[in-house]
């Protein structure tokens, strides 16, 4: 993996817009956030739509019988990757505050966060 | 320009793995280089080397392996994606290569534009 030490430092963004569970895209695309600190590239995790039910406090998905991986959310600060992003709008149509999150967060408009995709070079979304 | 592709679902299930290939082609047509595609959560099935479908349909792993073999494009299968999904070098399709998801995020850093397939 050169790339590794490329030099080449874009800014990626993952955008997580399905809610944790009932399919497999939530956990999958913590694999591939993950795997992007190891590159040294600038990450960017943006919250919206059902994405928000991700970081979600007290999932116990025991019951349907998946794996909660929510945990591993709040680790993701040790790997360097810090800047997670909320819609504000999305958290409030699901009756959500920032108070029911897991991890820190900030909290931007539906507009911001247009912005804030448009100064992106790879976004990654499912 | 230098286009990554990623697909991310599974062939005949959706459009999403046709459209990636369409896309490809028609890029490549126009001049334009794939540095590599890559396949991830359903979209690993593209490489199964068990599909039979119907003569008179379209076969999709066909169609992503003569791809690469007339323009070299690289056809990287996500290791973990795959073997939660049963897909490993036992029945991996030839033209495509198994590897991990950091050959994701390198495509990401070298291509001029990541295009995603699916939902």
């Amino acid at each position: 993996m050169d790339d590794m030490e490329s030099g080449v430092v874009k800014k990626f963004m993952f955008v997580n817009r399905k809610p944790p569970h009932g399919t497999v895209y939530a956990l999958e695309v913590l694999e591939m956030v993950l795997i992007s600190a190891a590159f040294d590239q600038d990450v960017h995790l943006a919250f919206l739509d059902d994405g928000v039910l991700q970081i979600k406090k007290g999932q116990t998905p025991a019951g349907i019988g998946v794996k909660n991986f929510s945990p591993t959310y709040r680790a993701l600060e040790g790997y360097d990757i810090e800047k997670l992003y909320v819609e504000a709008e999305s958290l409030a149509e699901r009756g959500l505050t920032e108070d029911d999150l897991l991890v820190d967060v900030e909290v931007i408009s539906r507009a911001d966060m247009g912005k804030l995709m448009a100064e992106m070079d790879v976004v990654l979304t499912a | 320009m230098k286009f990554a592709i990623l697909v991310n679902e599974g062939p005949y299930n959706h459009q999403a793995a046709d459209s990636a290939f369409q896309f490809c082609k028609a890029a490549i047509d126009k001049g334009h280089e794939i540095f590599r595609v890559f396949f991830y959560y359903d979209g690993v099935n593209n490489a199964t080397s068990l599909g039979q479908p119907p003569s008179d349909d379209r076969n999709v792993t066909k169609n992503w392996q003569k791809l690469a073999e007339e323009n070299k494009v690289d056809l990287v299968v996500c290791v973990a994606a795959g073997l939660r999904r049963g897909i490993t070098e036992s029945n991996l399709a030839q033209g495509f290569r198994i590897s991990g998801l950091g050959q994701l995020i390198e495509a990401g850093i070298h291509a001029d534009r990541l295009v995603t397939f699916g939902d």
